[in-house]
This record gives structure tokens, sequence and C-alpha cells, in this order.
């Protein structure tokens, strides 16, 4: 807590910004009295905010790569954004970069934000990145895949930039895509079998078909489960909450997580060098718990127990698998 | 207002302080709710622990014409007590969200308390005589040998000290699945509302295991959930009417008469945001804490985190004043935000008239605004204004550049020191205002 004299000063810095607030949504776990859902929501807020900017300025240096490198192609698709009108008054003055390519990302990013939380702001280049374009021609994907040491941008030889990767294409109830729209996820207490029903369709069903909810990146994640099978579910095991209508979703495995290759820092570093100076371990978190959760509140909320079935990379996400593995094995919130 | 002021500027004076003296606060004794009963006789807290502890003024002694009567402790309970939900594996918290008077009916007094799950309604009962001379009992209870009895007499009851009870008469359990913020009750003073989260059920007070939902906010798929529900009231003069505050800074007017289910507002209170001031905390800062009917029932008040509202009921585009409690706190909203206190919920509230409103601030600050004059004075509560009857010296917080003397810099406020809770004497010129662990009153100088 902030003592008497301490100087206020802060720095407005995205990406601490998502730390810090990861942090507080895994702290307000193991605090008295349950999860303040009010509390929490107002985090995922910040967290949209943050995420919405510094996802629009990792797009403009992605762009700004592929202008460079246009033949080390990664596997962009970006269908086209909506025109930049369409963007809603609320968010178009968050402070980014004067940059005519930052400005279209904000607006596309904007053009989301909306009502939703955690909206994966999209298409934030022009047509010309356009390479493979997904299946799911909804708004609101979006997919790149990239390989890069930690030490930097295009170390280990390979000719791709950096990259995120993360699968947010079933943005779960959001309204954009096609399918894994309405679900529901029922934990039967008795037989502990965790069933997730969409559409009338099991969801292993319909995810194993979609490239852009299932794929991770090379020497990722495990396969999704076999069509058709229920999950078994463990106590002592990580669990994922179960709530009746609410959506649940667990993309198979495909959720872009991080086991894989560590985030690597973009060559722009002036305004995060000072944060990953201090937290080297910080930036691989952020890029593998923005993709954790993918989009939702739910996924604030339990989602980090649910992908935690995948080997984490730093102290952050793995102090989160253990500590709350005991308290979520029986969760279910009744309505 | 502030200083020396006209005829009718009230000058406040320190009074009274309750609470432990150190500053090692335990975490039971934090105060959670402070609450005058209708009269201004009674003033209770409700702590952290689950304790509840009701004050109750001297009656005005004639000799001492210069000062009202002075608070002192009448009765203490322990309301609720933390219990386990095993389904869940989570812990219930004792703490005491709200104490809701019920108007006196007869010698007893009543008081609705809620923690984040069950109300209670607790009776407050003076006991002042007592039976004695049992026949076949002894004075201590224990039954005598029957051989020994000899005469017959029948009890009679004799004066004895003056002992407040508390019984809890209704337990009303079960109906929430979310948080409780607020408890109001109704006019009709037969029923009232409790709100959690997402939800409003409404009570009867004879009846605990039955409660009407008659708001629901929750999204049939949580994924799609925008807003949850931060306060409501009954209005305090219409039965029908009640309000609801939303995280979204959006406050709806609701008519039981309308339908059952009151997920349609009759009316929706929104001021369109200001969009030069967006930053990443906007959705937090424009979250209302706390929604007050004024006692007119004409207005009603709203706290978010950096101002209060006043709205007229009739109309619902824009709040009719605004006042800045703590407008320099704005570009340190990063920092409010990683040390939580961004998060806390101020509360307000209007003095007897409506001419003046109330709420806390930073720094065991609190603020008043005099919506005739339109001038605000910003006090402390400190052990250090110790002297009653001493005149409270106004404060000042320097926003930016040069600070005057006595003069407070916004970095050197402690933000520790908190004020979410006061209370205005229905009718007199008395205010309680609860720091951390200490409960202050103040009155205004009678000359």
């Amino acid at each position: 807590m902030l003592r008497g004299r301490r100087r206020m000063e802060c720095t407005l810095d995205a990406q601490s910004l998502i730390s810090i607030s990861l942090r507080k949504i895994h702290s307000s776990r193991t605090q008295r009295g349950g999860i303040k859902l009010h509390k929490n929501l107002l985090v995922s807020y910040v967290l949209r905010n943050a995420r919405q900017l510094y996802l629009s300025e990792r797009y403009a240096e992605l762009y700004r790569r592929q202008q460079h490198y246009p033949d080390g192609a990664p596997l962009l698709a970006m269908p086209a954004c909506p025109p930049p009108a369409a963007a809603p008054p609320e968010l178009a003055v968050l402070p980014l970069p004067a940059d005519t390519q930052d400005r279209e990302a904000r607006s596309c990013a904007a053009a989301r934000g909306g009502a939703e939380l955690l909206e994966v702001p999209v298409c934030a280049a022009p047509p010309e990145l356009q390479r493979a374009p997904c299946r799911d021609s909804s708004p609101g994907f979006y997919r790149a895949a990239g390989s890069a040491g930690p030490g930097g941008g295009g170390g280990g030889g390979s000719s791709a930039p950096p990259g995120l990767l993360y699968a947010a294409g079933c943005d779960f109830g959001s309204g954009g895509a096609p399918h894994c729209s309405s679900r529901t996820t029922v934990l039967d207490l008795d037989t502990h079998v965790v069933t997730t029903v969409e559409n009338g369709y099991l969801h292993q069903d319909c995810c194993s078909q979609c490239p852009c909810c299932c794929q991770p990146a090379p020497g990722l994640a495990s396969p999704p489960p076999t069509p058709g099978t229920k999950r078994k579910y463990y106590p002592g095991q990580e669990e994922e909450e179960e709530e009746e209508g609410v959506e649940e979703g667990e993309p198979g495995g495909g959720g872009g997580v991080a086991g894989g290759p560590p985030f690597a820092p973009c060559t722009k570093r002036a305004r995060f060098e000072e944060y990953s100076a201090e937290h080297p371990q910080d930036s691989s978190n952020i890029s593998n718990l923005i993709s954790i959760f993918g989009s939702g509140f739910t996924g604030l909320v339990s989602r980090q127990q649910a992908d935690s079935e995948q080997p984490l990379n730093g102290q952050l996400c793995s102090k989160q698998a253990l500590a709350s593995l005991g308290a979520w094995t029986r969760a279910i919130v009744a309505f | 207002f502030s200083g020396a002021g006209g005829g009718n500027d009230i000058q406040w004076c320190f009074s009274q302080v309750k609470g432990a003296v150190d500053d090692d606060v335990a975490e039971a004794d934090i105060i959670s709710t402070v609450e005058f009963n209708h009269s201004g006789e009674l003033l209770a807290t409700g702590d952290k622990g689950g304790r509840v502890v009701i004050f109750q003024q001297e009656q005005e002694n004639k000799t001492q014409s210069h000062s009202r009567g002075e608070y002192n402790v009448y009765s203490t309970f322990q309301s609720h007590e933390p219990e386990f939900d095993y389904l869940k594996s989570l812990e219930i918290e004792e703490k005491i969200n709200k104490i809701r008077w019920l108007p006196q009916k007869n010698a007893a007094q009543f008081l609705l308390s809620t923690n984040d799950k069950t109300i209670k309604l607790w009776k407050i009962s003076e006991r002042d005589k007592r039976p004695e001379g049992y026949n076949l009992k002894e004075e201590d209870g224990r039954y005598r040998d029957p051989t020994t009895v000899t005469t017959l007499r029948v009890p009679v009851f004799r004066p004895m000290d003056l002992m407040v009870e508390a019984s809890p008469r209704r337990i009303f359990a079960n109906a929430h699945t979310y948080h409780i913020n607020s408890i109001s009750i109704n006019s009709d003073y037969e029923t009232y509302l409790s709100a959690d989260d997402l939800r409003i059920n409404l009570w009867h007070l004879e009846i605990t295991d039955r409660s009407f939902n008659i708001v629901d906010i929750k999204p049939a798929n949580m994924e799609e959930l925008t807003e949850v529900i931060t306060a409501a009231e009954f209005h305090p003069n219409s039965c029908n009417t009640f309000v609801y505050s939303s995280s979204k800074g959006t406050i709806r007017l609701c008519d039981m008469r309308a339908s059952a289910l009151c997920d349609r507002h009759s009316k929706l209170f929104e001021e369109p945001e200001d969009p030069s001031n967006r930053s990443f905390f906007s959705e937090i800062i424009s979250s209302i804490s706390d929604v007050k009917f004024s006692h007119s029932g004409r207005y009603m008040m709203t706290r978010d985190y950096l101002s209060v509202k006043i709205w007229d009921l009739n109309m619902e585009t824009r709040p009719v004043e605004t006042y800045q409690v703590h407008e320099y706190l704005r570009s340190k909203l990063c920092s409010l935000y990683e040390n939580d206190c961004i998060f806390d919920k101020f509360e307000c509230c209007w003095n007897g008239s409506d001419s003046i409103v109330m709420t806390g601030s930073y720094n065991n600050f609190f603020r008043m605004f005099d919506r005739n004059t339109k001038r605000d004075i910003t006090l402390e509560a400190s052990r250090e204004n110790n002297k009653p009857r001493t005149v409270l010296k106004p404060r000042k917080v320097c926003a930016s550049g040069k600070r005057k003397k006595d003069e407070i810099s916004v970095d050197s406020l402690d933000f520790n020191k908190k004020i979410l809770h006061t209370a205005w004497h229905p009718k007199e010129n008395i205010i309680a205002v609860a720091t951390t662990n200490n409960l202050y009153i103040f009155q205004d100088k009678m000359n």
C-alpha cells in the first residue's frame, strides 16, 4: 500500500498494466470471501484497454517488419477490417503513437471494442498483408505464428519475425464467430464428467474441424481430444470451473498456450525497455497469459486453471497453476 | 462555509472519538458501515469482525446547554460469524456490509444487518426489571430441594441495572449467489430489498423462507457480462419505486407496478462520458459506489470515484449538479490502480434538509458541499483536533505548483487513511465519520 510520502508516479505502460491486472485477478482467488465479481469485472476492463493498446502496437510493429522482410512470410491472416468510421468514440483517444497505420489499428480495434470484454483487435494492417485467409472469416479472428528465441527478434535462425500465437477465432459468445457461440458446460458432480455442448454439438467435434480454434504452433499443445469423447475429470488435476449456462469452450489445447516459444520482445522497445529489464520473465508470461484468456470475462476468472494443463513459462504462470489447484477441484457455481 | 462564515455557515467542532488509539489496526475493528436511526438518538456501526456497536445519545442536560448529548455505547453484539460454503469451497466473510434501521413501533428497536450472503433482523430491547422471589428456585437459578419448601410465594418484578439485549428475530438466508452490497427498507415498513452484484430480491420482514427476485441482470452467457449492480435503494415515499446503480455509471429507476420482474427500467439516468477524459481506467472511475435518495424524494445522489452527482428524478440525461471530491487524483489513477485504492467504495449522505451533501476522501479528509451557496469545505478527522468545541480548521490539498502554507500536497496524502463511511443525523447538525477503525462525531458550534 502506498505510504504517506511516496511519490505517486507510475508509467502508463500497457505491458505492465496487463501484468498488474493479471496479478490482481490471480490474487483475488485466494482472498477471503471468494471472488469479487465487481472488482474482477473492472480489472478486466483495464486489461482489455491495455491489451488493445499493446496488441495494436505489436501489430504495427509486425507490419513494419513485414515491410522489411516481404519474403519471410509468417502465417498472417487478416481479414478486411471494418472501416475506421465504425470506431466508437470512446476508444478514439487512447494514447497511441501518431502513425497512420496505428490509427487504423486503433480504429479497427475500437470497432470491436464496444461492450465486449477482451475483444481481439483485428486487421491492423492494410490488405497487402493478407496471406492465408482464415477459414473463419469472422472479424474476431487473428492469428499469427512466429518463433524466436528470447534474445531478440530473429534470433535462432528463424526468418519469421517474432509474433504472437493465439487462436481467438472462437470468440465465445461474442457473436463474431459462426460457430462456437452458445455453449453449455456442465460438471456432473456424481460421475465427474465434464461435458461441453455447443449448439447441439459436442465442442470437441466442432473445434477439431476448425483450424482457427485448434491449430497450435508447431511443437505446441497436445492435439484436441477425440471428437465425441467427454473429458474425464479427476480431482486433484487442474480443472476448469464449470458453470451451467456459462461458456466454457476449452479450445482443445489450441489456445495457443504457452508451451510454445517464448515471446520475443520486438526491436522497437523504447517504451518497454525499462520494464522488461526488471522483469525479463514477464514479457513471455504476458503473451502466454493473453493467449490463455482469449476472450471473454469468464476466461479471466477461470481460464487460468483450465489451460494450465499446458506447461507454462514463467514464475507467475506456474505459481497460479499450483496455488489454485486445491480450490478449484470441486468448484461449481450453482444458479 | 469555509473559515469565518456568515450567519448560516456551519462551524464544525470535534465532539467525540470512539475506538482504539493505537496505530496498529486490528482487521476485525475496521468499520464497514455507519447509520443513524430515524430519530438520531441511536448510531450503529458495523465492522469487519461481524460486530455491531450501537451508541445512544444522552438526554440533553439542561445545565450543559452548549452541547448536545454525547453518544455512549448502548449495545454491542456479534451479528454475523464467518461461514464456510462447502459446495463452493468459499469462505463467507462476517464483515457487516450494511445496517438499516426500522422505524420504531414500540419500546424495542429493530435493525437489519447484512454480510455478503445473509441478512438478519435484530431486536434491541431494554430490560430494567427482573423477577425475584421464585418459590422453587434459588436466586442463582438452582432448583431448591422440594422437601425444604415450606411456604408459598409469588415472584415479583424488581428494578435492576439497565440491560440492553440484542436478539436475532429473523434470518434471511440463501437467497443470494453473489455478494450483497445493499439493503433498503421500503416506505411501507413491511418489505425491504437486498441487492447483490447481479440480482435484487424483495423480502417481507415477517417471512424468511421466501423472497421475490425483482431484478436479474445476469446474462445467459457470463462471457457477456459487462456490468454489475453496485447499490440499490427504495424511494423514501413511493413504496413502488426503487433505483439501482451499476458499475457502468448508470442508474435505473424501476416501478414495481409495471411488472413483476423489473429488468426493464422506467428511467435510465446516464451522463455521456467526456471523451477527453478517456483513459485506461475510465470504466473503473465511472463505477457508482453509492446511491442515496434525498429525504424529499425529489433528488438522488450518486458517488463515483472522483465526484458526487445530484440527479433530478425528472431528468435522465444528466445530473443537475456535479461536485468534484478530489479531482487532483485524476492524474494519479495509475498508482491508485496499482495499490488498489481505485477500487475504494466511498459512500455519501444528505443532511436532514437536503441542502448539504457529504462524502469521504483520503488522508482522513471528508468533504461537504453546500448546494445553495455552492461552497465546499474539506475537514480532517484526526485525534489532533481533540478538544471539544474547537472549531475544525478547513483543509486544502495543493494539486500542483507551489504549495502554500497549511496546504498539503497530493504526494503527501496518506492513502491508507480513507473515510468511506459517513452519516448525518436526520435532524441536527451532528455527523458521524468513520476512519479505518475510529468513529468521530462532530457537531456544529452552538452559541
